[in-house]
């Protein structure tokens, strides 16, 4: 969810950043999709005069301004782009880590280089094929081919494998074998034969194998690098998207912006309607309601006035508010939840991937079969020369590249099936954990419901008159009430009184809407509906009842889990009667009401401690913590940031169909994965014995190699295909 | 066959150029944006530099 900046006057200079004389202001454009988004944006701004330069990136829609030097006006420019229809967010660049994407850069160009070597060794290596079939080709000339290809190759390999090469050095020196220790240990000693071989003028040189197998690998390296880079992206935005600054009034009683993490304890604050409350406070001054929904999933805003105690990343809604700060930023109720989230990711990345399993317990057979034939060659009198050929025949022809292929090319092609149904899938360790999924944990507000009011009134004889005022309010009640009018004319004078609803005049009457004793009435009819009341001075209040809205498709999404044998709970921060309507209209049997963000967390964990495999669906900040510890976790985008950077699939707001689907595509997503696996083995099962019995040739191994890998690609491009 | 020792370095110098030639075009940050330069074409003087 973008802040919103309701004044564009907001001080916002906190956000400029200077590096040397040039100021510039990084911000974060969602809604520009398109090239005519990016003309309007680029020209309008660079005709402001403070304006040097503005660029607008449409990949990853952001924006980044280079002011005139002495100029620089943010709120100006985020006002100019809302004047234009598109939302913006300031963000903080340095902590983007996908900026500059080096390591991308490095796979790249790794890959292009293997492309490079692979073809043009392979130029030279069909001759030498050739004289396999007894085709003629002279001995000098052979060396020639032989040497040539060497060139080539040697020097492309070493370039090209680096990326494995360190990561196996790295996975070596702490102690463990990762699945680039047998890729590189057979890279450099097929290098290593070949070179051997044509030294000595001998029969097989491998060099085309080597470059294409790094070249194969590296496309299934890249392909898992650029989901993961995706995921992060998205992940390292939200951290470095800045909520808005807060603003401290000095000793003189001037407000002053300010970062939030400079607020100490003890420091006046101002909170304006339509700003977060920054940090945990207590009111000095001022009347208002805080919309807490988010915070604990309660549907109903709070009034507060002098002396309560408010909590951090509440909604001010309808009055200006003056806090004394309690705590500093780093030990308010918000950065407490933010170190589960960190205690629940730590304990999600112990997750062992499907490939790295594989990794285990494939990386031990090979490298035995191969030292086998080593000796085994040499026990039957081969000669040390043909045995170490043999060995290597054997590394080369059950090279895992298949295998580093098999997982990446599915995954890849699910999530962007996904990306298309609207799911942003942020880690193919996120799929495999979807796919073992048994038990759903949803919260209410906000993804079983729409987690917004809705009038239940429609056909009431005051609607009309009374949107007429609610047009006047930023409270969600009278936004609700204002929607479900319609476009309509504003009532003249309206005032808003905090905490207790607006006055104005419509069709020329002064009328009240708001609270029931606000409006003049003493009727107190406890529901679990909101309400409003409504009335001209002087006549009887109308009623005006509001309640939050299943989403459309909550009862199918329910149905159709269950029909996938997926028992289904709801763990709600709200109170019990709109909980159990909720769970009573879905048919959910198992619920809890009021439950504090600590102990859903504390559940998730139970869950996980009894070995059920959980997917938690939620959106608020109350959320987070057990989204975190949750085995896999879902957020519906219109979520609080906080909450889709701890999920591990985001859906857009559309439906909870979502969930189904992403659920299906995960489990045929796993399938196909397995049957990769498979396919490898059985392939191994045959090309291993040949490779040790001497019947391999350098044109078979390419033959096999690059077979082998096409048919694990193409098998996993039917995840895209289906549908 | 003498023609080899021509044609091979030949051959090769071509596909290092286009490598280098490759090498110098992700360098240069022109792959950072690929949507947005496929808009920019569109757009009558826009600023169609990559970005630096």
């Amino acid at each position: 969810m973008a802040v919103t900046y309701p004044e564009a006057g907001a001080d916002l200079s906190a956000f400029v950043r200077r590096d040397g004389g040039a100021a510039r202001l990084d911000l974060l454009v969602p809604g520009a999709r398109c090239a005519g988004c990016l003309a309007k944006i680029e020209l309008e701004l660079a005709a402001e005069p403070s304006v040097e330069a503005a660029r607008l990136n449409l990949t990853t829609r952001k924006l980044s301004v280079t002011f005139r030097t002495g100029k620089a006006e943010p709120a100006r420019i985020i006002g100019r782009l809302n004047a234009l229809g598109y939302a913006a967010t300031p963000f903080d660049p340095a902590k983007a880590a996908a900026e500059r994407d080096r390591e991308g850069r490095r796979l790249i160009l790794a890959l292009a280089v293997a492309g490079f070597g692979a073809m043009n060794t392979m130029m030279f290596s069909v001759p030498l094929w050739a004289g396999l079939f007894g085709q003629e080709l002279g001995p000098a000339s052979r060396t020639l081919m032989m040497w040539l290809s060497g060139a080539v190759a040697l020097p492309c390999a070493l370039f090209a494998g680096m990326p494995f090469f360190q990561s196996a050095w790295r996975s070596l020196r702490a102690g463990r074998a990762n699945m680039d220790v047998p890729i590189s240990v057979g890279v450099l000693l097929t290098l290593g034969v070949s070179l051997q071989e044509t030294l000595l003028h001998g029969r097989d040189a491998y060099f085309d194998a080597a470059v294409s197998l790094l070249f194969l690998l590296l496309v299934g390296r890249w392909l898992d690098h650029r989901l993961r880079l995706r995921a992060q992206g998205a992940a390292a935005d939200l951290l470095a998207l800045q909520s808005a600054p807060g603003v401290r009034l000095d000793a003189a009683g001037h407000p002053v912006s300010v970062p939030v993490a400079d607020l100490r304890a003890g420091d006046l604050v101002l909170v304006r309607p339509g700003e977060r409350v920054p940090i945990d406070a207590r009111v000095e001054d001022g009347a208002s309601e805080l919309d807490a929904s988010l915070l604990t999933g309660e549907t109903m805003p709070q009034p507060v006035r002098p002396g309560l105690h408010v909590r951090g990343g509440a909604l001010n809604l309808s009055g200006t508010l003056t806090l004394r700060a309690l705590a500093s930023a780093e030990d308010s109720a918000l950065a407490g939840l933010a170190r589960l989230v960190d205690a629940g990711a730590q304990s999600r990345s112990r997750y062992v991937r499907l490939a790295d399993k594989a990794a285990a317990l494939y990386v031990p057979i090979v490298h035995t079969l191969a030292a086998a034939t080593f000796l085994g060659a040499c026990a039957f009198g081969l000669g040390a020369r043909e045995a170490i050929i043999r060995a290597v025949a054997v590394l080369i022809i059950t090279c895992p590249c298949a295998l580093g292929l098999a997982v990446p090319a599915v995954q890849i092609t699910a999530s962007a099936r996904l990306f298309r149904k609207g799911v942003l899938v942020k880690s193919g360790a996120a799929l495999e954990r979807l796919a073992e999924v048994r038990h759903v944990v949803f919260d209410k507000t906000g993804v079983l419901t729409e987690g917004r009011p809705v009038l239940l009134d429609a056909d009431s004889p005051v609607l009309a008159p009374a949107a007429q005022l609610a047009r006047a309010s930023h409270h969600p009640l009278a936004q609700a009430l204002a929607r479900a009018a319609g476009e309509g004319p504003i009532a003249r004078s309206a005032q808003e009184v905090s905490g207790q609803g607006l006055t104005g005049l419509v069709d020329g009457r002064p009328a009240r809407l708001g609270r029931a004793g606000f409006v003049g009435t003493d009727i107190d009819v406890p529901s679990s509906e909101s309400e409003l009341w409504f009335a001209f001075d002087g006549e009887q209040p109308s009623r005006l009842r509001f309640s939050d809205r299943l989403r459309p498709d909550a009862a199918a999404t329910v149905a159709a889990l269950k029909a996938r044998a997926i028992s289904i709970e709801i763990l709600s921060g709200d109170a019990e009667a709109p909980v159990a309507d909720v769970a009573r209209m879905l048919g959910i049997t198992r619920w809890r009401a009021g439950v504090t963000p600590e102990a859903k967390a504390e559940a998730m964990k139970g869950l996980a401690g009894f070995g059920v495999k959980t997917l938690m669906v939620g959106d608020g900040l109350n959320d987070t913590a057990a989204l975190a510890h949750a085995h896999c976790a879902m957020a519906p985008g219109a979520a609080l940031d906080a909450a889709q950077s701890a999920a591990d699939l985001v859906f857009s707001a559309e439906g909870l169909q979502a969930v189904v689907e992403a659920y299906d595509i995960a489990r045929s997503a796993r399938t196909l994965a397995l049957e990769n696996f498979g396919f490898s083995a059985l392939y191994n099962l045959v090309a291993a014995p040949a490779a040790m019995l001497g019947l391999i040739n350098p044109f078979v191994a390419a033959l096999a190699m690059s077979g082998s890998s096409l048919a694990v690609t193409l098998n996993a491009l039917r995840t895209g295909a289906k549908r | 066959m003498n023609i080899l020792v021509f044609l091979a370095p030949f051959s090769l110098g071509l596909g290092l150029m286009a490598l280098a030639a490759f090498a110098w075009s992700l360098r240069a940050n022109q792959y950072d944006d690929p949507e947005g330069d496929a808009a920019r074409i569109l757009i009558d003087d826009a600023d169609d530099r990559p970005p630096v």
